[in-house]
């Protein structure tokens, strides 16, 4: 017969055992569990993302009643436990009395009111479940709402972020002096007020509470020294309390919380107790994590296995959007310690590590919390650091230097560590593989899609690669192109140049391709380098080209495209946007969306309405405006000396004027421009693959930024005093780019690659720079059409239906 | 009704390249290999539902344009991944002209 299993409490310490208890075995209790909340398990910490508004109540249910039903859980919600009688084994409710074998008690803990005058008004809440927070929301409704937070730590800084979130006016008090000083030292507490001050919430350190003020229900606080601060609601966020009164009655050892042995038992063998109220080996639990750990073992004990919980390290990151924070472990100063700390003021970075005989014992970390795990991992395995000491706080990435193991750090990632995170492959995916034979980047892609997708964890995987195969691993020196070939991006371009291939099967038979039509990776490159170096005998192969160049509109996830006309310079007219709104009623764009370069995208719409939309487009003078393009995109503008009282230069018109003679070029990847009329840089020249910024002395160029996966400052390439000489260096360079750079390698890769200094001796001479832009010219001269206009064309556009319909056919 | 049904002529489709065909069965993309060699499958990535027939083909194969998975034109079964064989048709070039088995219109979505 199935023993009987009573739980009190529906929190997340007893949703998680529950979870344990029916996997591990579904038939061993019949389940009966109270709350004392109208509602079932739900996770208590995403508490804060609902009063933000970022997330609803349904989203953080961990449990819902299919889950019980599904189950066999009887719930009684709504229903708290009144008492415990350990001899009968029987707990009564207002719902009568409920025979137990195994009992959990799981009550949780109670926030604690601080006991000043006028605590007991309405309108003084805690913050711990969703009553609490449903109530701060309602007051949060009244227009200009005020509130006054009581407690400056974790709980008490969310609350009051949500709050903010919330339109409110927030007021946070603390008692000591400086923010979350369980979890953080000084300085990063001074940091995170100085950010949530920024944010605009007034906060008080040092600060006694000492009546809370109002008659019928709270209208505000006073301290100790006199300071009165008005609020329509007090949260009092100043900690908790075990909530032990049941066990207590119930004759079961209490101290701070309810005591339980290694494996979560009471003084009485029958009755196990887990989460915030209970005290283990003296020490009483708040976060997460140790709360997961005695939930397992619990359901362990109730299945009569064996397990023993171990208390550990945690880790703590403050849930406000925005705010970095991180910290772990013991971070007090004292005589045999020794700390490690980087500052990065006008950064808004502060690291602080702190150690003891060569080990890390504690980390705090504001602005930057990136390698939080790679600290933390350090230190639960206790290794020492010594070997590392001099870049240790630089974090994983610097410690390829001097002595230390290159290796280290991608050898202490766990099994589970995510590598590539945009096809979700694990280090233990890739180990596997390579274990099966795979032994090259390339190799690896094939057969795990590990970097195949953005590729920003090649690195990575070659060094798990290193390190898997030890000696038996050389890093390539350079990847080919693709599987098709054993030759580089640069081989095969110099190979292009010099034996002057201009067809696609030239190039294949000439670089001895071992496939006979190549595949999606090395096709469109050598399209692109054909098209860029023969403008004049080769002709563009769409069925080399991706789908967005192809069909000149961006693909999106449900199959349709998305339309981008161009807008010179970011200027439009009544007359385009008009005809932009009419379009976007007819052709049913499903969302019409201002870009960040400038321009209208109208998302949405079905391939086979592409040419009529174009033409209806150009019909109101516009272009494709290469959205989808590995070739010029925008050139974003201010409007400069036109309206500006601070512009330099005219912007604008340059802008439309580069625009205007760059349009339509392919390039390896895509270009960006902006010109800034002057040095406050309102188009954000300075993240652009090339930027002007003007000045009263002339225009000063930049190029290598970027603001995507990486993200870049430009460099400076040169200062001109003429409109004429901005253009003629920028269309240089750019051509110097076409010529040069890997496909799909943006400016700053290739200027990575071959030096900027390079790049500026090419630019330096006029000659040069004149046989540049005179190349440039010529290909613009066979390549700058609109894509738009040449495919509404009859046959042309007949391309993008269906080659038949058979749908309305009637099976015979 | 006859066993094949006429969608075009061959040249419809550029080499390397597919065209679809809406059918009961849903959208068909037939494509056309370098050979002249014609395939027939049904218009939806195994993976994330991406359009078959907008991807780079090659040697046999096609290219998602949503994520890269490849697909095999004869069999349908994606070349790396383990997913689900994409369905296929049968569909013939003769005398210039393409054929789809007039099964297709017995199928139901």
């Amino acid at each position: 017969m199935k023993r009987k299993l009573v739980i009190i409490g529906a929190g997340m310490a007893s949703g998680r055992m529950l979870e344990q208890l029916i996997e591990g075995n579904k038939d061993a209790y019949d389940v009966t569990l109270f709350g004392a909340e109208p509602r079932g398990n739900y996770d208590r910490i995403m508490l804060s993302p609902v009063l933000s508004g970022e997330k609803t109540f349904e989203e953080i249910i961990t449990h819902d009643s299919d889950w019980y039903a599904k189950n066999l859980v009887i719930t009684r919600f709504n229903e708290p436990v009144k008492a415990i009688d350990p001899k009968a084994k029987i707990v009564k409710s207002d719902g009568g009395e409920v025979a137990y074998d195994k009992l959990v008690i799981a009550t949780g803990s109670k926030p604690f009111i601080i006991p000043v005058p006028g605590h007991d008004l309405p309108g003084v809440l805690a913050y711990r479940d969703l009553d609490d927070v449903n109530a701060m929301l309602d007051v949060s409704k009244k227009p200009n709402a005020k509130a006054v937070v009581i407690g400056g730590g974790l709980l008490g800084l969310e609350a009051a972020a949500g709050l903010l979130a919330q339109g409110m006016d927030v007021t946070v008090i603390h008692l000591a002096t400086h923010l979350m000083e369980r979890q953080l030292d000084p300085a990063a507490g001074y940091l995170l007020q100085k950010d949530l001050e920024k944010r605009g919430i007034e906060i008080h350190c040092n600060a006694v509470t000492d009546a809370v003020l109002g008659k019928e229900k709270a209208e505000g606080i006073v301290l100790k020294d006199g300071r009165e601060f008005k609020a329509d609601i007090v949260v009092m966020a100043v900690g908790i309390r075990p909530d032990t009164a049941l066990a207590a009655d119930a004759g079961l050892a209490v101290g701070r919380g309810i005591h339980v042995d290694d494996r979560m038992i009471t003084s009485d063998s029958d009755i196990i107790s887990i989460g915030e109220c209970v005290e283990h080996d003296g020490a009483v639990f708040g976060l997460v994590a140790p709360l997961y750990d005695q939930a397992k073992v619990a359901a362990k004990t109730l299945l009569d296995e064996d397990a023993k919980f171990i208390q550990s390290d945690i880790s703590t990151k403050l849930k406000v959007t925005g705010v970095d924070l991180f910290s772990a472990g013991d971070f007090a100063e004292g005589d045999d310690r020794e700390e490690i700390v980087l500052r990065q003021t006008a950064q808004g970075i502060y690291k602080r590590l702190i150690l003891k005989d060569n080990k890390i014992i504690g980390a705090v970390m504001y602005g930057d919390t990136n390698d939080g795990s790679w600290f933390f991992n350090l230190m639960k395995t206790g290794e020492d650091i010594s070997e590392m000491r001099d870049t240790l706080i630089f974090g994983p990435a610097y410690q390829g230097g001097g002595t230390a193991d290159p290796l280290a750090a991608v050898a202490a990632l766990p099994d589970d560590a995510e590598i590539c995170g945009c096809n979700g492959v694990s280090k233990s995916t890739i180990v596997n593989a390579i274990n099966d034979g795979a032994d090259s980047v390339g190799a690896i892609q094939t057969c795990t899609k590990a970097s195949a997708s953005c590729g920003s964890c090649k690195n990575l995987v070659s060094q798990l690669l290193a390190h898997s195969l030890g000696d038996g691993f050389s890093a390539p020196v350079a990847e080919p192109v693709c599987g098709c070939t054993s030759m580089t991006h640069e081989d095969v371009r110099r190979m292009i140049k010099s034996q002057k291939l201009t067809a696609m099967q030239a190039v294949f038979q000439a670089c001895e391709w071992t496939s006979s039509s190549g595949c999606h990776v090395c096709r469109p490159a050598i399209n692109y380098y054909l098209l860029a170096d023969w403008p004049d005998d080769y002709k563009d192969d769409p069925q080399s080209r991706f789908v967005n160049e192809r069909n000149h509109a961006n693909i999106q996830k449900d199959g349709t495209y998305s339309v981008v006309p161009r807008m010179w310079g970011g200027i439009t007219t009544a007359d385009e946007l008009r005809a932009i709104a009419d379009a976007a009623e007819k052709y049913d764009a499903k969302t019409v969306k201002v870009t960040g370069g400038q321009r209208i995208d109208l998302l949405g719409i079905k391939k086979e309405n592409l040419p009529g939309i174009w033409r209806d487009l150009n019909a109101a003078g516009m272009v494709s405006g290469h959205a989808y393009a590995k070739g010029l995109r925008t050139v974003k503008t201010c409007v400069g000396t036109d309206h500006c009282r601070f512009g330099t230069q005219d912007s604008t018109g340059l802008g439309i004027k580069l625009e205007k003679r760059l349009w339509g070029s392919w390039t390896p990847h895509k270009v960006k421009l902006a010109v800034s009329g002057c040095p406050r840089n309102c188009a954000e020249s300075t993240c652009k693959d090339i930027g002007v910024i003007c000045v009263d002395s002339g225009y000063e160029i930049g190029v290598g930024g970027a603001a995507g996966m990486d993200l870049k400052e430009i460099e400076p390439l040169a200062k001109v005093e003429t409109e004429d000489e901005a253009m003629e260096m920028i269309v240089a360079f750019t051509q110097l780019y076409r010529e040069n750079a890997k496909y799909l390698d943006r400016a700053y890769k290739w200027i990575d690659k071959v030096g900027l200094d390079w790049v500026k001796e090419e630019l330096s001479t006029a000659e040069r720079r004149a046989e540049l832009v005179a190349s440039f010219d010529h290909s613009q001269s066979i390549y700058q059409v609109d894509p738009w206009e040449e495919r509404t064309e009859k046959t042309e556009a007949a391309r993008f239906q269906p080659i038949a319909d058979l749908s309305l056919e009637v099976a015979q | 009704m006859s066993e094949w049904i006429e969608i075009g002529a061959l040249d419809d489709i550029p080499k390397l390249g597919a065209r679809i065909v809406k059918s009961p069965a849903g959208c068909i993309a037939v494509f056309r290999d370098k050979d002249d060699s014609v395939y027939a499958l049904e218009n939806k990535c195994p993976h994330k539902g991406g359009p078959l027939s907008e991807g780079i083909v090659h040697d046999g194969k096609v290219t998602c344009p949503l994520h890269n998975t490849i697909i095999a034109l004869d069999s349908g079964e994606a070349v790396v991944e383990d997913f689900p064989a994409v369905k296929t048709f049968e569909v013939k070039a003769e005398a210039g002209r393409l054929l789809i088995k007039a099964n297709v219109l017995q199928e139901a979505s």
